[in-house]
């Protein structure tokens, strides 16, 4: 829930005069190095950025191997990573969010050998030979995927930050079977939370999507 | 999180003994990662079981059986669960959401912990989590606690929703441990708090759920699994109610009720179930029956509103059950 061994600086914007204002970095790696900047001092590498992987005694470590988005991924783990983080962490796939981190919201859905799960209330080690689809999957040559697509057009979103986790879900939905009727996608779709309430967006995407799949 | 190690045994013989020597058994993860993340638990050894043989669904006779790996999801939509006890499959699509169902075994489902909010708070009593701490909820918020079966030590519900059917059903469960195998009610698996909540279940140091068997019989196809709660889907019961009869000849033969959301565990209602035999089953039966649900019930502050509720989710769900009928 709380990255309470990760504790930011309390300063999450850059300062004008920073040289990081007009350098090439992605969003991403500035507020890494914002948000870490108290802390870097103390963490090896930005692969150990995982608020659980951030331990005082000698870590356990486990390799696995991993298929994600149809590549093959061999990876060192600290046992106590969730496929949340060695997705956003590790192998720097930051479209699964993270919102609450206990398996209440739906930010961290991702599909395991085809099923629709919570990253978050993972371990990762437990994961041995996965295959794995994230939201950095779907695109194929260009082409968004169609419910990507219908996220678009019904405006499934407003603020976009539970949106990849509404579509992994979406896709699990339909994939089971479950989007015959606005109310029925809406009891499917309800481990999956949306502050915006752009719910009717959401279950016309979803039943969009549905039709033409 | 505390460091930990992490076993992925091959066998149940290598899993017993590792969890007999302490290890914790870990299927889906959905309490337990949960729980370890806030420090509420702190093992130090885990013993991944998902490699052991304890999936799958199969028909005895008039049994079903049902894999202790068994994921919710895949037992609700299992066509021989639905067709010979649609009550289990009822009971699983209302727990959860589908994200967990596809993760939580149920094994660990039965095992799961509580949801009070006391017992994730570090800095509060909690006997359940620091015996002799006291109990925060009992003087706290405690609008979702439960009203039968508690103890001046504990009031937590048991969160499970498809324990409550299986104990409705009579189901058993078989667990295997170093001793060797033994099988007994799903009901029994459940302790009472007493002055002992930190013991939630009567499984022996390491022994591990095999496998669960809920008997057929005519009750199984005229049941039905109610679920009242704060909101239409994904959330806790404030009570629900599973509900079996068998109906022969315009008469009740036999009624099965178990109720959750309201107990320290699954809540069977022999009382309830005794004054229905016999009975027309009508309207005017069922709530007779289902005034004697709150006997010797101990409401506290804010959840008096349970002692009017229970009866007539009970009511409700009988009427749910007779319409298959």
């Amino acid at each position: 829930m709380t990255n309470r061994h990760l504790t930011p600086s309390g300063k999450a914007g850059m300062d004008e005069s920073s040289p990081l204002a007009s350098s090439p970095l992605s969003r991403r790696a500035v507020l890494q190095l914002a948000g870490g900047a108290a802390s870097l001092a103390a963490i090896p590498s930005g692969d150990a950025l995982s608020a659980d992987a951030v331990g005082t005694e000698a870590l356990p470590v486990g390799s696995i191997r991993l298929i994600v988005n149809g590549e093959s991924k061999e990876l060192e783990l600290d046992t106590r990573q969730s496929l949340l983080d060695v997705l956003r962490e590790t192998l720097d796939l930051p479209g699964t969010k993270k919102g609450c981190n206990q398996g209440a919201c739906g930010a961290c859905t991702i599909l395991v050998d085809g099923r629709r799960i919570v990253s978050c209330l993972t371990l990762a080690s437990m994961y041995d030979g996965a295959d794995i689809q994230t939201i950095e999957g779907l695109e194929k040559n260009g082409e968004l995927h169609p419910l990507q697509q219908a996220f678009v057009a019904h405006e499934g979103l407003q603020c976009g930050f539970c949106t990849p986790g509404q579509i992994m879900s979406g896709i699990g939905c339909i994939a089971e079977g479950h989007a015959g009727s606005p109310e029925e996608i809406q009891f499917w779709m309800s481990g999956n939370i949306c502050r915006c309430g752009a719910y009717p967006g959401i279950v016309e995407a979803v039943a969009d999507a549905a039709r033409r799949t | 999180m505390f460091p930990f190690l992490l076993d992925k045994p091959g066998s149940a013989q290598e899993a017993i003994a590792a969890a007999a020597a302490g290890g914790r058994y870990i299927a889906g993860g959905t309490t337990l990662v949960d729980l370890m993340r806030e420090e509420v638990e702190r093992p130090e050894r885990l013993i991944d079981i998902n490699r052991l043989p304890l999936g799958g669904i199969r028909v005895e006779g008039q049994d079903l059986v049902i894999g202790a790996l068994a994921r919710m999801a895949e037992v609700a939509a299992d066509s021989n669960v639905q067709r010979l006890q649609p009550l289990v499959a009822e009971s699983l699509i209302e727990g959860a959401s589908p994200q967990l169902r596809n993760m939580a075994s149920l094994g660990g489902n039965l095992l799961q912990r509580v949801r009070c909010p006391y017992f994730r708070m570090l800095d509060v009593g909690c006997n359940k989590r620091t015996p002799g701490s006291g109990c925060a909820a009992i003087e706290g918020l405690n609008a979702g606690h439960a009203i039968l079966g508690t103890s001046n030590y504990c009031v937590a519900t048991h969160p499970s929703d498809v324990a409550v059917a299986l104990v409705a059903l009579d189901a058993t469960v078989r667990v295997r441990g170093p001793k060797g195998e033994r099988s007994f009610p799903v009901e029994e698996l459940f302790r009472l708090p007493a002055d002992t909540p930190h013991l939630e279940h009567t499984l022996l140091p390491g022994e591990l759920i095999l496998e669960l068997r809920v008997p057929g019989g005519p009750h199984a196809r005229n049941a039905r699994y109610l679920k009242v709660r704060d909101r239409a889907s994904y959330e806790f019961a404030l009570v629900s109610a599973a509900a079996a009869l068998a109906i022969e000849d315009g008469v009740i033969r036999e009624a099965r009720i178990a109720v959750g959301g309201v107990g320290t565990r699954p809540w069977r209602l022999r009382a309830c179930e005794a004054a229905l035999a016999g009975r027309k089953p009508d309207r005017q039966a069922f709530v007779e029956a289902a005034q004697l649900a709150t006997e010797g019930a101990r409401p506290l502050h804010h959840n008096a509103f349970k002692v009017t509720l229970l009866p007539r989710t009970i009511v409700r769900t009988l009427e749910m059950a007779g319409e298959i009928a």
